[in-house]
């Protein structure tokens, strides 16, 4: 029987790897939904309406979850047993923090100078590297078995959507 | 001779009559309700044949209470007690209301939402509302000829919990069912998005008297989905009446107005406004209560200048949709215009200007959200074949968080989050034996509390004393389809459930009311008691048909032992729907939701099987 605690990859049909079919993914997402959405029981009695919004909060976190690659890889490798465990483990390559060091720097400076230009352009530069990480983790994950260098990978991913994070708010306080 | 029935295909064909449901734009100017009849959605019309109901409301002091039309013609008389644009105070404060000053009323500056003193007594925005909504209930019930079933509620896309809150309640005391509150750019996407059969990215720019929102959805065959959705719930028609009013008071060298010229002079600045979006000028001719005369004439162009910072201000908004929804304004393949304050010409050549193509305003901007939540609503009561239904995903406009320590918040459950949605935190105790911890709810996009809405405050108790840091208190965060949060609380490592007291921060609490519910009765006691049982047959009826449906398609997921305890709990649940006790049909729905639970969870496992088995047939197919 199904049941709210299986897991996210067997809710939707698929296989647990790191490359997964993304038109897949949101065709089987959109067929779960339209069977468990709380507007197909909103005129039923309440015991269906509460199964309703279990299961439809349920498919949401579930699609979430495994449409972003970071969340993806998170929870792939905590289904194998490992923690990327991001806030204990700030280990990091020399090289890495070098190059995050230099981002903050050039958010910090173009913040200072209101340049929208410079922040379009660093978000740029940030959405290329995450692209590079996101086909290391495939590798990691799906073909060499790397659960430990995929955990780093794991936690470089997640420096850089913190930035992405950071330069969209920047972005939105120089509108206003 | 009689003629043989023959339902069409994929029409329902299921045994029930045509469920009585309503979609209501409940506007900060003017108000709809709207239906769908012989498959087509249409605005309910008053005796006069209009279908605005202006948002006005006039408390007599004869305990008359007039809405509408009427209360709209005496406003300058009695500006005190005729209440406009309410909604603005939906699940506010005073100190969050713009233009206090120039506006008429007796404010209450209580705690939580603001009041209105009224020669009726004070009176919430909930109040307010309600009856508006009642106006157009007895609207529904006279046109339709029965009561009915439900109603799909619109409120604008970017109304925070508090301002859903009450837009709730408001329904509740109107005496309606609510089967969904819809996001007015929603809705009119729905109406558009079926009419024109569309496919692709479209944003919804939706301009109301009071609120503007900004959706981007994405609309393939049968799916509207929302990616993104921002605004500004203090921004509208209004402030551009306000702007015209500044402007007239300036220019007739007027400082301070009566309340009475004030309301006048209000309602000519937005005639002159609207006047202004056919005519390059027109003229601003009216003789005040303390004698002194205005004769103005006010240029087309004077309009785009004063007011060129409001739209402007429509257009950061915008911007955070698109960055937030991953999209360029050139990705959007059309742009839908929504509410009266889009046909002014500068708004529509702005937002043309911004996305390089002309706006789509070919459908009325005044009744497109109405026409949209009757569809819904039809959906919603379960009058059309699953198959021929679509799906509604929608997002939460603003993210939701809990105040931690320094006045920092820790958001739980990001902005844009399609909904239903749910999310759980970890908390820790910070001293030996403490038992009782308390939250602090709040929603926006700052860090720091002070910067964002409170929305409630709750305190948890009997947590097991343990030393300090050792207990884990998991917060739930689950947010509804209507896009309303519900929050619980429990020790995990103990398993005690601690009790919650929440206490809303702008809004009502339940037994407020109920107080009201009661006070809306000539017989308080006994009319409570009648809606009582007649709500607790109609949910008794509602279970049996549901049941009898699913048992006719569904009856072999059960053996013979299970059909046999659930047959019994049907008859006595149906012979205690045709009793007058309230309590005992309450017992005995709460007998059979226990008996027929396994039944729907096993149903409800059978449907997702069958969705993804239908999944793989295509992929075979490919």
């Amino acid at each position: 029987m199904l049941d709210l605690k299986q897991d996210f990859f067997a809710l939707f049909g698929l296989e647990p790897v790191f490359a997964i079919n993304m038109e897949r993914l949101e065709q089987a997402y959109l067929d779960i939904q339209g069977r468990v959405h709380p507007d197909r029981f909103a005129h039923l009695p309440d015991l269906e309406k509460r199964l309703s919004m279990q299961w439809a909060t349920h498919a949401n976190e579930a699609f979430r979850t495994l449409k972003s690659p970071l969340a993806r890889g998170h929870y792939l490798l905590e289904m194998r047993g490992v923690d990327p465990a991001f806030d204990t483990n700030t280990a990091m390559s020399a090289e890495f923090l070098m190059e995050q060091m230099e981002w903050r720097e050039a958010l910090g400076e173009a913040q200072d100078a209101a340049d929208e230009d410079a922040l379009e352009d660093l978000a740029r530069r940030i959405r290329h590297s995450s692209k590079t990480l996101v086909d290391e983790l495939g590798r990691q994950l799906d073909v060499a078995g790397d659960l430990e260098g995929a955990a780093d990978t794991v936690r470089r991913m997640k420096f850089l959507e913190k930035l992405q994070h950071e330069i969209n708010d920047a972005l939105t306080a120089l509108e206003s | 001779m009689a003629l043989l029935q023959i339902s069409e295909p994929g029409m329902s064909t299921a045994p029930h009559q045509h469920r009585l449901a309503v979609g209501i734009d409940l506007g900060t100017t003017n108000s709809l309700v709207a239906t769908v009849r012989n498959g087509v959605s249409l605005c309910l019309q008053d005796e006069d044949g209009k279908a605005l109901l202006p948002s006005i409301v006039h408390y007599l002091p004869d305990g008359q209470i007039v809405v509408g039309r009427k209360a709209q013609a005496t406003q300058a008389v009695d500006p005190r007690n005729t209440i406009i644009s309410v909604k603005r105070f939906m699940g506010r404060g005073l100190k969050d209301v713009s233009h206090v000053e120039t506006m008429p009323y007796d404010f209450v500056d209580t705690e939580g939402m603001v009041r209105l003193r009224t020669v009726q007594g004070v009176k919430s925005p909930v109040e307010v509302s309600a009856e508006i909504l009642k106006e157009l209930r007895l609207r529904a019930e006279r046109s339709l000829g029965d009561e009915l079933t439900g109603a799909v509620i619109t409120v604008p896309a970017y109304f925070d919990d508090a301002q859903r809150q009450a837009t709730k309640d408001a329904a509740r005391l109107a005496g309606l069912n609510v089967l969904r509150l819809l996001n007015e750019p929603t809705a009119a996407a729905i109406a558009y998005g079926l009419e024109n059969a569309s496919e692709g990215v479209y944003a919804v720019y939706d301009l109301g008297g009071g609120t503007f929102d900004i959706s981007i959805l994405r609309l393939s065959r049968g799916v509207f989905e929302v990616v993104a959705t921002s605004g500004d719930a203090a921004l509208g028609g209004d402030d551009f009446d306000h702007r015209v009013f500044c402007w007239i008071l300036d220019n007739a060298g007027i400082s301070l107005p009566s309340d009475r010229d004030s309301r006048r002079m209000l309602m000519k600045a937005r005639e002159v406004k609207e006047r202004l979006s056919l005519d390059e000028s027109a003229p601003v001719r009216m003789t005040l209560d303390s004698g002194d005369e205005i004769d103005l004439v006010i240029e087309r162009q004077v309009l785009v200048d004063i007011t060129r910072p409001l739209v402007e201000k429509t257009l950061r908004p915008l911007k955070k949709a698109l960055r937030d929804a991953g999209l360029e304004a050139s990705d959007v393949k059309g742009v839908v215009m929504v509410g009266g304050a889009t046909r002014m010409p500068h708004v529509q050549q702005a937002i043309g200007e911004f996305f390089g193509q002309t706006p789509l305003t070919n459908l009325d901007p005044d009744t497109v959200v109405a026409i949209g939540a009757a569809m819904q609503a039809n959906v919603l009561a379960g009058n059309r074949a699953a198959e021929e239904e679509w799906l509604l995903l929608d997002v939460i406009p603003l993210s939701l968080g809990i105040e931690t320590m320094g006045g920092l918040v820790e958001k739980i459950i990001p902005r844009n989050s399609t909904i239903p949605t749910a999310r759980a935190q970890d908390f820790t105790t910070f001293k030996d034996g403490q038992t009782a911890m308390s939250f602090h709810v709040v929603q926006g996009e700052r860090e720091l509390v002070a910067d964002c809405r409170s929305l409630a405050r709750f305190e948890l108790r009997g947590i097991p004393p343990m030393v300090a840091g050792a207990a884990r208190i998991r917060v739930t965060f689950q947010v509804d389809a209507d896009g309303l949060l519900s929050v619980s609380a429990r020790e995990v490592s103990t398993g005690v459930e601690a009790r919650v007291e929440v206490k809303p921060s702008y809004g009502l609490a339940d037994d407020e009311i109920a107080d009201m519910l009661k006070a809306g009765f000539e017989h308080a006691q006994q009319d409570m008691e009648r809606r009582a049982l007649k709500e607790q047959q109609v949910e008794a009826e509602r279970v049996i048909e549901a049941t009898e449906q699913a048992l006719a398609i569904d009856a072999s997921l059960l053996d013979e032992a299970e059909r046999t305890a659930l047959d019994a709990a049907i008859a006595a649940l149906r012979s205690a729907a045709q009793g007058q006790d309230s309590r005992a049909i309450k017992i005995q729905l709460e007998a059979f939701n226990r008996a027929s639970n396994e039944f729907a969870s096993r149903r409800m496992d059978k449907s997702i099987r069958q969705a993804l088995a239908g999944h793989k047939i295509d992929e075979i197919r490919i």
